[in-house]
Parts: structure tokens; sequence; C-alpha cells
């Protein structure tokens, strides 16, 4: 077991490197120059923007860029700082907090509205509340996120004011609509597993067993069907909370929530590299980590899985 | 005498599906008395399992019953969901075909255990837990108070199945339906589960009704013998009766499809029941020396390495296959035998020794003459249903080896396929029809003409007619050794069925855990057998005759009790 969990942590360390160098490439090709975005229409003196060049390294080879990069990452925890002089670390710590929440109110909303909706879907299969959830589900996952997001805003937002529709100033309410909006997709995926797994699982051998036992219907089901069908939900929820911070990018848009993907969309159109890929580079993190932590979850629920 | 405990009357099951009413069941009766063991038989599609099954109400929503079940006396039919559920498990339990699925994978035997107590409120608790225990010592599982803490795959199959029946006698049942209870198991395992049935019958004084399709267990277990056909009661009376004078032209089908193993001094032994002869020797054969044996293997070992570890799974094995010799591979489930036809068709490496195909080092040879070489083997696979590309036609099926060696034109694998049809005796019209439109024997006539289509000069048949029902088996077997004689192919025969193996083996290999324990001619390893495991291995596997069958189960407890 240890010896696995060290196996897939040094794992970690090539895909960080070739994804945040994927990410850095694909800033450096950008076209313009960035120093000039920067500046706006104001002039600049070339002593001043030949400082900034060389501040940033904007004149080192690519290679050469990125390893001075990657190494005040992997040294000092120093993302760079942006174009003004901020640390980015400073804008991580700002806004991280925003998406974290985010993405842990879209977690909460889309695990139980999907495995309920699944798990009585299955039950009453074939009959009307079975047939509401294939449609709505299809209905969801069919809608693109900006669809859902305006329709969220318009109706639960300015005709019946239940909910903020902008902004992040209202606490955990001003979280609602976007997180609506960002499970959307997902709880109608999540729903039609669960549906799907718990079938197979009631159709099952030791269900059976279960039943030839003696036992009532309810306890068959939450004892022996549920916990076997909820293995894959797991994998599938763990996958999606991971890239839910990719994800928060047009949703904190739509609803101007100051969050990481905000940022991240703000510092591509400014052509701030160092931004993009500090955050990049934390959303990778998150993703390595949140599915090692789903695949020891996955050992715990199915006995059966023994990782060496 | 008593009462029946369980009691069938006229009981009609229909099925509603999607082309309409289906009757699977049409009127059948019989009784159980207490302590008393009916075996239920016929082949799949008869309806036996179907019928047990009213009793525990565990039939699919789309089957509607008529008649009446008495457990007891009492109409169990027209019980409520709770009275039915009450029952379950405390009055009437089961023990179900497949010990690999019927556990829970995700709870602790103990869990599962307990549960089946509680449910009808038979002990809580730590009491629960040291009943659990009782039961589990009972089944004969060793070292029960540590291992109940264990999740069933880290139980054997036969371990499993011992556990099934635990929770079936957990709450003390009148009567236990047995549904193929030993089928998915090894015979020496088999054997000693229905010691275990039988003496918990005598103990409990418990009625049984044992669903099945193999005469030896009938012999060995059953009183009355119920012979179901089509969702009807063909024949029912005692035991001796229906194996030793069945009168119903079904029954005598049935017993005459069954492979014997025959004993020595056997009157048959002189002409085969399923005829295979020596292979044929024509006017100026060739001998051995001239000709290279067709499979020869010299000091083999194989292994499976798992992240750079291997684990050496066969050692040693050596043996010689000549040209229209059909060699019997016989061993229990773990013994190494598939392991060996898989090497044999090059699926794994050998680790070590030499594996000569008609005088060539095949695992040696470059890619290209390796390829060339395969063309001389053809392979039939167990599970037809799974070995035939659902989305081939027929046709494509049999003609694919062709394809792959680039043999012949369109026309020419047209009139191959054609050809190995009529061989396999099934009508032309097929090579269009898709795998799902065939019944399980057909389709595995259509993986024996696959194997034969580039003439092979040696078959490589892993298990080819265990999942096929007895009669079929039979008409199966006795194609194959038609066209062993008319193809003259050698083969290597892997088979845990005994029977199966002496109706057609000229020579057989006994394997045990990766280790050749015993070869020769068959007459010799199987009637004069050696050594002490093949003399178990034979001792196991039941007669349809229970005279003979209890003959055979004292002989067999003697050679347990004889210290190895």
């Amino acid at each position: 077991m240890t010896r696995y969990i060290i196996r897939r942590l040094l794992q970690f360390v090539p895909v960080i490197l070739i994804s945040t160098l994927i990410v850095y490439a694909l800033v450096f090709a950008m076209p313009g120059d960035p120093i000039r975005a920067l500046a706006g229409d104001r002039p600049m003196s070339d002593a001043v923007r030949e400082t900034l060049r060389e501040q940033y390294n904007l004149d080192d080879p690519f290679f050469i860029q990125y390893f001075k990069y990657i190494w005040g990452v992997f040294t000092a925890l120093d993302f760079g700082s942006t174009f003004n002089g901020r640390p980015v670390n400073d804008l991580i710590t700002q806004r991280l907090p925003v998406t974290a929440t985010l993405a842990l109110v879209t977690f909460v909303i889309q695990s139980i509205m999907g495995i309920v909706a699944g798990i009585l879907a299955a039950l009453y299969r074939d009959r009307f509340f079975d047939r509401f959830v294939q449609v709505a589900t299809v209905t969801m996952v069919a809608l693109p996120t900006l669809v859902i997001g305006f329709v969220l805003q318009l109706v639960f937002g300015l005709n019946l004011g239940l909910f903020p529709i902008a902004g992040a100033n209202d606490g955990l309410m001003s979280y609602i609509l976007p997180a609506l909006t960002m499970a959307s997709v997902s709880t109608g995926i999540l729903a039609r597993l669960v549906r799907g797994e718990l079938l197979d699982s009631l159709k099952s051998d030791y269900v059976r067993t279960a039943t030839a036992k003696g036992m009532k219907r309810t306890r068959v089901i939450g004892r022996h069907g549920l916990r076997n069908s909820l293995i894959p939900a797991v994998t599938f929820i763990g996958a999606d909370l991971a890239s839910m911070l990719g994800g928060s990018i047009i949703v904190e848009t739509i609803f101007n929530l100051p969050g990481l993907g905000q940022q991240v969309f703000a510092s591509i159109q400014g052509q701030e590299g160092t931004v993009v890929v500090g955050i990049v580079t934390l959303f990778v993190i998150f993703f390595v980590v949140i599915n090692l932590i789903v695949d020891l979850l996955y050992g715990l629920l199915d006995p059966r899985i023994r990782y060496e | 005498m008593s009462e029946p405990v369980l009691s069938y009357q006229d009981i009609r099951v229909t099925f509603a599906t999607e082309f309409g009413e289906v009757d699977a069941v049409k009127g059948v009766s019989f009784d159980v008395m207490p302590g008393e063991v009916v075996a239920v038989v016929g082949e799949s599609g008869s309806g036996k399992s179907v019928t047990s099954s009213t009793a525990m109400g565990l039939l699919p929503e789309n089957a509607t019953v008529q008649g009446e079940v008495l457990l007891q006396g009492r109409s169990v039919l027209n019980m409520s969901t709770a009275e039915r559920r009450k029952l379950r498990g405390a009055e009437i339990s089961m023990v179900f075909q497949e010990p690999m699925t019927a556990l829970n994978p995700v709870l602790r035997v103990s869990d599962q255990l307990i549960e089946a107590l509680q449910v009808h409120d038979i002990a809580f608790g730590r009491a629960a837990l040291e009943k659990s225990i009782e039961l589990l010592e009972r089944v004969g599982i060793p070292e029960a108070r540590t291992r109940i803490r264990q999740y069933p795959h880290q139980f054997s199959g036969g371990q499993r199945q011992r556990i099934v029946i635990a929770m079936a006698i957990a709450c003390g049942p009148k009567v236990i339906i047995a549904d193929e209870p030993t089928t998915a198991l090894d015979v020496t395992v088999q054997a000693e589960i229905l010691d275990l049935l039988r003496e918990l019958k005598d103990e409990l004084n418990t009625g049984i009704l044992l669903i099945t399709h193999n005469m030896g267990v009938v012999a060995d277990m059953a009183d009355r013998v119920v012979v179901m056909l089509n969702g009807e009661v063909v024949e029912t009376g005692p035991v001796a009766k229906i194996l030793g004078h069945p009168e119903h032209p079904y029954t005598r089908r049935l017993l005459a499809a069954m492979p014997l193993l025959r004993e020595a001094g056997d009157a048959s032994l002189g002409s085969p029941r399923v005829s295979v002869s020596e292979p044929s020797r024509s006017a100026g054969e060739p001998t051995h020396d001239s000709v290279a044996p067709a499979l020869q293997a010299k000091d083999v070992a194989l292994e499976y390495s798992f992240r750079r570890r291997s684990t050496r799974v066969v050692h040693d094995l050596n043996f010689t296959v000549q040209p229209g010799e059909i060699m019997g591979l016989v061993g229990e489930s773990g013994s190494g035998k598939s392991t060996v036809a898989k090497a044999v068709l090059g699926l794994l490496d050998v680790a070590e020794g030499e594996l000569l195909v008609r005088g060539e080092n095949m695992p040696e040879l470059p890619a290209k003459q390796k390829k060339a070489l395969k063309r001389e083997i053809g392979v039939v696979f167990q599970d037809p249903a799974a070995s035939l590309d659902p989305r081939f036609p027929i046709g494509d099926i049999i003609t694919e080896p062709m394809v792959v060696h680039k043999v012949g034109d369109k026309n020419s694998r047209n009139a191959r396929a054609r050809e190995l049809l009529e061989a396999v005796r099934l009508p032309e019209s097929v090579l269009n029809r898709y795998p799902h439109e065939l019944s399980g024997g057909q389709r595995q006539r259509i993986s024996i003409a696959r194997a034969l289509t580039l003439d092979p000069t040696l078959l490589i048949a892993d298990e080819p007619t265990s999942a096929l029902d007895v009669s079929v088996q039979a008409a199966v077997l006795e194609l194959f050794s038609e066209l062993q004689q008319q193809y003259g192919f050698a083969c290597l025969f892997v088979s845990h069925d005994l029977a199966v193996v002496d109706s057609l083996a000229h020579k057989v290999l006994v394997m045990q855990n990766g280790r050749t324990v015993e070869q020769g001619s068959t007459d010799e390893v199987l009637r004069h057998a050696r050594q002490p495991y093949t003399q178990r291995l034979l001792a196991a596997a039941p007669v349809p005759d229970p005279a003979t069958q209890a003959r055979r189960r004292a002989e067999r407890q003697r050679l347990l009790s004889v210290p190895q």
C-alpha cells in the first residue's frame, strides 16, 4: 500500500512537467508582444521595455525560460509574478477559496441529486419517474452550460429573486446558481450511471442469495445492491471533481465569480504567461491528487482490490 | 408415511415476453418428503429450475404461476409478500449453482452469515457471530474463527459453496433446494460437497430438492427422480428404477448420452461407446521414427508474470502426441492444463524447455515461419457463445483462417466453407446466418469447422463440450471422433471430465498443480491407475448407477482415509 502510494506520487513528477511544458509552450506561441499588451495605448520607452523583457526572461530561448520558471516552482513554490509585479502566489491564495467553494457546492449537489435520481429510477424502472429521469438527464446533458446558466439566472435570479444573479457577495447563496449550472451535465451522467449499475446489481446472484435468506427488499437493496453499484459512481464523481476546476472557467465568467477560472481567462487574454501556467499547474496537481484519492477509495470499497 | 414437506401440485408457469406468452412449465406435480432427496433432472429449457423457484418466489416479475405449492401443508402462492419472506431462509432455503457469484464480494463472510440469522430472529450480535462460527465449522471450513472475518474472494470455489450451504442451513430449514450445486466444481470437490449435503440431510432430517443434469450425481444422492422435458414431467420413480429400468424414451436417451467412465473388465471396452479406433494406419503406414511427432514437449516450464514477478505454473512437462493421435490432458482447476494449451497456441511464452510442433521448436522460430507453422494448429474453445464473433456471419467465421493466412480466393473459400458445413452436418443455409441464431451445439460444430478450415495436423480442444447439455455433448463428441478419423489430425484434448476423455482419447496425461502425475495409454491410466491422485480423481467421478456408485463411494472413503 505505502509502496503503491510512493510509486503513484513519483508518477506525478513527469505528469506535472509535461503538462506545464505544454501550457508554457502554448502561451509562448501566442501571437503578439505581451509587454506591448501590458502598456496598452500608452507609449513606452525602449529602456523600460528592455528592463521588463529581462525581468521576465523574455529574451531567453524557450527552454531556458521554461526551466527558470519550473525551477522556481519546485525549489521555492514560486509561481512567478504578474506583469504588474504581484506574486502569482498571492493571486492564487486570494482566488482559490472562491473556486474551491464553487467546486465543493457543485460536488455536493451533483452527488446527491445524481445518486438519488439514479436509485429511484432503477427502483421504479419503466415507470413514470424513471422515464422522467431519462428525459431530464438527456436534456441536461444536451444543453450547453451557457444556456443553462442564463436560464437559471433569468428564472431563479431575475424572475423569482431567490438567488443572487452574479458576484460572490452573498456567502453560500451566491454559489447555488453557478453550482447548479456546473452540476447539470454530470448530474445527468451520474444518474444514468447509478441507475444502470443498480439494475445490474439487482440482477446479480448475491442479491438473489440475500433475497433467499428472507431479507426485506429494502435491506437487500441497501446492503447488497447499493454498495456494489456505487463503486463506479465514486470513480466518476472523483474524476469529475478533479476536472471541475477547469470547468469553472465558463461558469465563473457567466456568474462573475472572482475565482481562478475567471483569472485564467483574463490572463490568457492579457498574455500573462506566468499566471496561466501557475494556475494550470495548480489544476493539474489537484487532478492527479484527487485521482489518487479516488483509486485508494476504490480499494476501501472493494476488498478484492489490493494495491502493492 | 409422513406428510410431504414440500409439494408441487399442477404447477404452470408462463412468461410474458415481447414475443407473447411462453409456457415454461406445463402442469408439474411432485412431492418431497422429510429427509428425502428428490432429484429433478432434465436439460436446459426443461423448466426444472423454474418449477423449483416457485416455492421460493424468486421468479422474475414477468412470470405468472398457477397451481399450488404446499410447504408443510401451507399454501405458499397465496401468502402475502411478508409471510413469504419469513419462510425464505427459515423454512425453505437454497443452494445455488455458481459459488463464485452467489456471495456478495464486498461484505465479510461473517456479515453475510450473521444477517441470515438476524433476519429470522435466531440470534443477534455476539451470539450470532458464535453461531456463525459454529456453522462454518459444521460445513468444514478450517480455522473458522479467524477465517470468518475474510471476504468471499479469499476462499476457494468449494469453500464458497460450503459457505453458501452454511447460510442455507443457518435457520434449520425443513427443505433445501439445491440448484446444480456442484456443476461449477471439480469432481473431487463435488464429491466432498455431496458428502456434506448427505450428512446434513441425515442430521437435520431436511428434505432436499436437487436440481441437476448429471446422472452420476443423481445416482450418488437421490432417493427419487423426476425427469422433466419441455416443462412437463415425463417420468418419475425411485432412483434405482429410473436409472436401472427407464421407461420413457427421453430418460433412456439421457442415460445413453451420458459418457461413461468404464471400469476394468467392462464389456464395452473392446468397442468404445463413442467409437474411436486407433488412428487409421493404412498400408505402408509411416513409422513414428520417420515422421516427427505432431506435438512434443521437452522439459517445458511455463510462467505467468505480473509486474516483473513471475509465477511458475507448469513444471517439467514431457509428452509426445503422434500424428493422428488424441491425447487427453486431465486435471482439476488450477492444474495448469489450459495453460499448456495456451502455450501450444503461442499465446504464452515458454519459460524453459522445447515445444516442438512437427519437429520444430515453435517458440524459437522467426515470426514468419512461426506463422506458417501455426497454420498446422486448429483450436476449439470451451464456450461457443463467446468464441464466435457475434457480428460475423457463419460463412465468414469459417473462412477467416484462410483470409488470415491468405489461402485461396473467394470461390475456393466459399467451397471450403460448404464442404466443412457438410462435414459437421449443418445445412448450407447456415452460411449467411449469425452465431446467435444457432443453438449451443450448432455453434460448437461451427467452432470445430473453423478449426479444420486449414486442414491442421494438430487440433487443440480446450473443454470443447463442457458448456453443452449431455445429449448435445454426446452428438458433438461423436462428430468429433468421426472427423478425427476422416481428417486424421492429432489432438490435444483438454478436459476435466474423465468419462469424456475415456470415450475419445488414445492416451492420457494427468496434471496436478502444474506437474505431471501420471501418463500412459487411456486404459492404463483410467483403469489401472498407479498414482494415488489419479485413483482419487477416478473415485470421485460419480457413475449413473446407484449400486455401483454406493460401492465407489465406499471405495473413495477408503482411499481418502489412507494417509498420503
